[in-house]
């Protein structure tokens, strides 16, 4: 079984068509119900939904109060390496870009950890192009060997593994893993990723099934905002999500909402223009279709943006980001990152504002379990 | 009223409100929510316990005085609750431990075969072991066999608020077994932890309620006061209640007269 043929169906559907034929009854329907349909899930993300965002919201913020508490766990991305063997035409580590390279070795990768353990802390995802040749599973292996001296919790935002690549990682003590589709729109992919072992659709589509029957702990998927038009690739993200859920229960499905970002050598135009409200509209929609996953935002967002979602559904944010390589310990001048963030504020700024607004910024929510054994 | 004694794992308290830690907006509150509770025993999941950190960890906001009970959430298997339990007495957490074993991430209801597993190992090894399980006598039995301290039995599926939808289970549990019967999960009002008690219920554990209130300072000791009258009308014996009226004074009263 893989998510392929269900994904395939709703890319074989007249999506345009379907959003736009749903009600204003549709809409109530759903938000009426609490178990709810894809069906639902998509009368939540039509234009029939926006003169109910505000119920929407009060649902969506009940929901998140109920499961999660007050609370917004933090971490930060640690970029090891950029050499990439992609051509993604909207990412600046496309192989075409003419950008100083790097991977850290062993002691620069311990400073970075030092110097993100230095903040408090205490979840890291660690980032690289995809090259595997230059940034093989051994290197992530032997990268999460010295960070897990600093951080009880590593995940893994990388290429697509195989399952029993996956399950060394877990060996190695990798307890999450973050796989982005881009766009599950299988006609266009190509031509946004016309070059490298990225251009495998299906390989990736089911890279975070391969996750979690490698025993993966936390699976955090997500679409690129933009990339399609973003309902579509919202609905899509959520029926992914859903499936993950239903199929492995004991894994801890999360999903992130990445709107897409200018970067180095952009040439890029979105497909989509994903504004403030259609963001939230997806947030909420999200949270109503699944009340327990996890919902991340990161620091592309804008400060003031990211301080009003916080009621919404938002349960994980990213603090202290740098996607450089090295950009924790900024001894480079010459890097250069991936895309540019929007909030640059530091974690201690991020916890006094999580506290201004009423919430708690939780560092540790896991404790591996290797060495008891 | 003032020897009604809670033992619970070879230790007395003068409180049956169990409280915990998680989803506080702020993990400050907690040493006030304890004192307005009455609360004497707290639980603390140990994944978020961070011994390391020179700030912020939560337990360092626990009372001293309150008994801590470390739970085993995050954990899926009787493997990784034997873990983490292990790990909360290697860490100076003490010999209790509340075990959760959920390997559905989607309603949260924990495993009840798996629970067993983990209470027979960890009890054998000397801990005071209380799980969480659903409300169902043959796992209720089975946990007895494994050596509980006490059964846990959920009230709603936990973190919902929705009250004591278990209620004849959880009666059945404290008719038949012979441990304490402490109502965990699903309770979302003072009221319902009233209920539960004046049912017969030994103890209830209140987490979301209060952590989520607008207001858990004042929330929790309302769950405290709660407890109390529920326990209160128990032990005062609560009249039987009857389909149709009856009077004050038996009409054949006069028959046995004399």
């Amino acid at each position: 079984m893989s998510f392929y043929p269900i994904c395939a169906e709703y890319n074989d559907a007249p999506l345009a068509e379907q959003f736009g034929s749903v009600t204003e009854h549709d809409v109530r329907r759903a938000l009426n119900k609490t178990t709810l349909s894809p069906e639902d899930f998509l009368a939540l993300l039509s234009p029939a939904a926006i003169p109910f965002l505000e119920e929407m919201a009060a649902k969506a913020s009940q929901l998140t109060l109920q499961h999660f508490g007050r609370t917004i766990q933090l971490f930060t991305p640690l970029y090891m390496a950029n050499f990439c063997t992609n051509k993604c035409v909207y990412c600046g580590f496309n192989t075409k870009n003419n950008i100083p390279r790097s991977q850290l070795g062993p002691e620069e990768l311990e400073k970075e950890a030092k110097a993100i353990a230095a903040t408090g802390l205490k979840h890291l995802l660690i980032l690289t192009g995809d090259a595997r040749a230059k940034s093989s599973p051994e290197y992530i292996e032997s990268a999460v060997e010295i960070l897990r001296k600093h951080f009880p919790s590593v995940s893994i935002e990388i290429y697509a593994m195989t399952e029993e690549e996956y399950g060394r990682q877990v060996e190695a003590g990798v307890d999450g893993m973050t796989m982005f589709q881009e766009t599950y729109n299988e006609e266009l992919y190509p031509d946004l990723h016309p070059a490298g072992p990225k251009a495998d659709y299906r390989f990736r589509l089911d890279a975070p099934e391969r996750a979690c029957q490698a025993g993966m702990r936390v699976v955090n998927i997500g679409a690129l905002l933009g990339l399609d038009e973003w309902q579509h690739d919202a609905l899509k993200t959520g029926i992914h999500a859903a499936y993950l859920q239903d199929k492995y229960p004991e894994v801890d499905i999360a999903v992130s909402l990445p709107r897409i970002r200018t970067h180095v050598g952009d040439a890029f135009t979105p497909k989509s223009l994903v504004s403030d409200t259609a963001l939230v509209q997806n947030m909420l929609a999200l949270r109503i279709f699944l009340p327990r996953c996890g919902i991340t935002i990161s620091t592309r967002e804008a400060p003031d943006f990211r301080e009003n979602i916080l009621p919404l559904g938002v349960t994980r944010m990213s603090a202290g980001v740098s996607t450089e390589v090295g950009g924790h310990t900024g001894e480079d001048e010459d890097k250069v990152s991936q895309f540019d963030i929007s909030d640059e504020r530091s974690v201690d700024e991020m916890c006094e504002v999580l506290r201004k607004h009423g919430y708690q910024p939780v560092f540790k929510d896991w404790h591996p379990l290797q060495e008891a054994s | 009223m003032n020897n009604d004694i809670f033992k619970l794992g070879g230790l007395e308290f003068n409180s049956r409100l169990l409280t915990g830690t998680g989803k506080y907006a702020d993990d400050s509150v907690i040493p006030d929510v304890c004192e307005a509770s009455g609360s004497q025993i707290i639980t603390v999941a140990l994944r978020r316990v961070d011994l390391e950190s020179d700030t912020g960890n939560v337990m360092d906001f626990i009372p001293k005085h309150m008994q801590l009970l470390p739970n085993t959430s995050g954990a899926r298997t009787a493997e990784e609750a034997v873990r983490i339990a292990r790990l909360a007495k290697a860490m100076g957490c003490g010999d209790w431990i509340k075990i959760e074993v959920i390997s559905d991430n989607k309603y949260l209801l924990p495993d009840g075969y798996e629970t067993a597993k983990a209470t027979e190992i960890l009890a054998k090894e000397g801990f005071v072991v209380l799980p969480y399980v659903n409300a169902d006598l043959y796992i209720a039995r089975s946990l007895v066999d494994a050596g509980a301290a006490a059964v846990m039995p959920l009230g709603a599926p936990i973190g919902t608020n929705r009250g004591l939808k278990t209620r004849e289970m959880v009666r059945i549990l404290i008719d038949e077994i012979d441990l304490p019967i402490i109502v965990d999960a699903g309770i979302g009002r003072p009221s319902e932890a009233c209920e539960a008690m004046e049912m017969g219920a030994d103890a209830c554990l209140v987490n979301t309620a209060i952590a989520t209130a607008s207001n858990p300072k004042m929330m929790a000791k309302a769950f405290g006061r709660a407890v109390k009258a529920g326990r209160e009308a128990y032990l005062s014996g609560p009249g039987a209640k009857h389909s149709h009226a009856k009077a004050s004074s038996p009409l054949t009263g006069f028959l046995h007269e004399g």
